[in-house]
């Protein structure tokens, strides 16, 4: 039933512009920004490519998940364990094992929920996160409610040589933002191929693909997983950032956020998910910062309105500006249900 | 475990999947009938239990407290219904999602402006607070058999509404077929408002009667929300029998879970879930 909402596969010249200078002020950033907000935006990247990631299921395939945050939360977890207390571990087996890690769960869980849709979809995958949750919270082994420490950061040497230290702030700035881009690239690269062609199709209309001879919940599967890992890489970057993780990480507040992100950008473009993760990270900041007694209220109040005013989101209200000074004779491109 | 323990395990066990019910019940309600995802059904419970502690402090009898308390829920329903909700109910799932996560955090403020964010107890009634004797050492405490008492009579209560009366066979036309309901000159409008109203009111009635039992904190609603989506999952959704049979089950591995495997106690009803899942995709009891 989602099929009505603006999909905006194909990227409108303003939106495409607005990335380019997007990317512009991400590289420039570090010249300017003090080490306060360094870190903010390094987080803002971060959770563009936790957003980015859901929105492989949301967007393209059209499964709405509510326990995205497990993979996240997981990948963070895996970094903790593989840090002993005393050194800093390799990052180029740690990262590959965590973000399988998380491919591996979602490969597990995605077994279960592939079979459902719809509402369903939303509450089996919020309960099995939560249930990933209580085994964390729960379990001192695991860290329990206190979580776990990260006290290094990962290494990136090879056989002694260093080409880059993530200790130093602006270098793990520049890792995450290759990352984001990478991500981005990968991901836009892969809606447009046959995959990501028979992904759109099922959001669109699963009993035709069906139909066709799609097997649907292999394809649902496949997203669920990729869409998982990539949350553990977005996990990983978080744990090695902040240096601690916790089961809030994996919470429902947590998978909520990132569904807001895409809801809040735009969905189904990836471009989408940053501006949203970049504007929800900056609207939690400044909400905080403006009454941190009643940021909830503002929040909120906020997340109403948009409902309310801009369901097609921040970058449907960009695309809609770009037509207009367009003109009409603008075509919206290919791809549109 | 003894006979006297398995008892009083037992009726807690019952006792916790009856207020599971109420709340799974208006919330399956909700989204059978209005195609509405409430993601704040857990903050009303929290609202109900908070208003009684308000009106207990204020009436000084928590009987009083639940009688007005459950009139004020169903106004408070009613106006949130006609504010926000009745906008919502052919929109996207997504949206529906959005603006209750968006409810969520402003229940959750208001709560805090109004009664702080520490930890409250509320008295239980004077003739409740006796307990039964089971056996020498062990007896169970009346109030809980008086929150069953009360879950009871509104099941009862929404069985006889929904099967027997017309307002209830309006409801059933309305779920299975809206359109051709409306065609007939049933007004949706109104059963929309009214169902919307009803499961606000049972949720916050849930919460009113668990002050005494549970304490009232800041995030209780959230905890008992998942475990709603657990119940509705398992019994089907729209099946408010199914929501019934399934929240006892969920009270039960619940309680006995978290005395025979406690290290694994908060996973264990979603396992059950996955069990279910993995048997029949759409519940038990999906019509």
């Amino acid at each position: 039933m989602s099929t009505a909402r603006a999909h905006i596969e194909v990227l409108p010249r303003s939106v495409q512009l607005a990335l380019a200078l997007g990317l512009l002020a991400l590289l420039l950033f570090p010249l300017v920004g003090s080490d306060f907000y360094l870190q903010m935006v390094t987080r803002m990247m971060i959770m563009a490519i936790f957003a980015m990631s859901l929105d492989l299921l949301q967007g393209v395939t059209g499964l709405v998940s509510l326990g995205h945050a497990a993979f996240f939360g997981v990948a963070g977890y895996a970094l903790a364990w593989f840090t002993p207390s005393d050194m800093p571990v390799s990052l180029w087996w740690s990262l590959p094992l965590a973000i399988a890690a998380a491919g591996l769960l979602a490969l597990l869980i995605g077994c279960f929920v592939v079979r459902t849709r719809g509402i369903y979809f939303i509450m089996v995958t919020m309960a099995f996160a939560q249930m990933l949750f209580y085994l964390f919270f729960d379990n001192r082994l695991l860290g329990g409610s206190d979580g776990l420490f990260i006290q290094f950061r990962p290494d990136a040497s090879i056989l002694g040589w260093l080409p880059f230290d993530l200790e130093v702030r602006t270098t793990f700035y520049y890792f995450t933002l290759t990352l984001q881009v990478a991500v981005y690239v990968l991901l836009r690269r892969l809606l447009w191929s046959p995959f990501g062609r028979a992904l759109a199709g099922i959001r669109i209309n699963g009993q035709r693909m069906r139909a066709l001879g799609f097997g649907t919940h292999g394809y649902q599967l496949a997203a669920f997983t990729l869409a998982g890992a990539l949350a553990g890489l977005a996990g990983y970057l978080l744990g090695a950032q902040t240096g601690h993780v916790t089961p809030e990480m994996m919470g429902f507040h947590m998978s909520a956020h990132a569904l807001m992100m895409l809801i809040l950008g735009g969905m189904g473009n990836f471009a989408g998910a940053m501006i949203g993760a970049f504007a929800f990270e900056y609207l939690l900041h400044l909400f905080q910062d403006l009454s941190n007694k009643h940021w909830q209220s503002l929040m909120g109040g906020f997340i109403v309105l948009v409902v309310l005013a801009a369901p097609r989101g921040l970058l449907g209200l960009l695309g809609l500006l770009g037509q207009r000074s367009a003109g009409p004779q603008q075509s919206q491109g290919p791809g549109h249900g | 475990m003894d006979f006297a323990t398995f008892l009083i395990q037992l009726l807690n066990s019952v006792q916790y999947g009856l207020v599971l019910f109420m709340l799974a019940a208006g919330l399956t309600l909700i989204f059978g009938i209005m195609g509405v995802v409430n993601l704040a059904h857990g903050s009303f419970y929290m609202l109900g239990a908070y208003l009684a502690y308000a009106l207990t402090g204020y009436f000084g009898s928590l009987a009083w407290a639940i009688a007005v308390g459950a009139v004020l829920a169903m106004v408070f329903g009613l106006a949130l219904e006609w504010l926000l909700f009745r906008h919502f109910h052919c929109r996207d799932h997504l949206d529906q999602v959005l603006l209750t996560f968006g409810l969520i955090y402003i229940f959750e403020d208001l709560r805090s402006i109004l009664w702080g964010d520490a930890v409250h107890g509320v008295a239980i009634p004077e003739p409740l607070a006796a307990s039964i004797p089971l056996t020498d050492i062990l007896s169970y405490p009346l109030y809980r058999l008086f929150i069953c008492g009360i879950c009871l009579a509104l099941a009862l209560g929404l069985y006889l509404l929904i099967a027997k009366t017309r307002l209830g066979m309006k409801i059933r036309a309305g779920a299975s077929n809206p359109d051709m309901a409306q065609a007939l000159g049933v007004n949706t409008r109104l059963i929309h408002s009214i169902v919307f109203a009803l499961g606000v009111t049972l949720a916050m009635v849930a919460g009113m009667a668990m002050a005494p039992v549970s304490s009232v904190y800041p995030g209780m609603g959230s905890s008992v929300l998942i475990m709603c989506f657990v119940v509705v999952v398992i019994g089907g959704i729209g099946s408010v029998r199914g929501a019934f049979i399934s929240a006892l089950l969920v009270g039960l591995v619940d309680t006995f879970g978290k005395v025979l495997l406690p290290q694994i106690a908060g996973m264990l009803v979603y396992m059950l879930m996955a069990a279910v899942l993995l048997y029949k995709p759409e519940g038990l009891f999906k019509q």
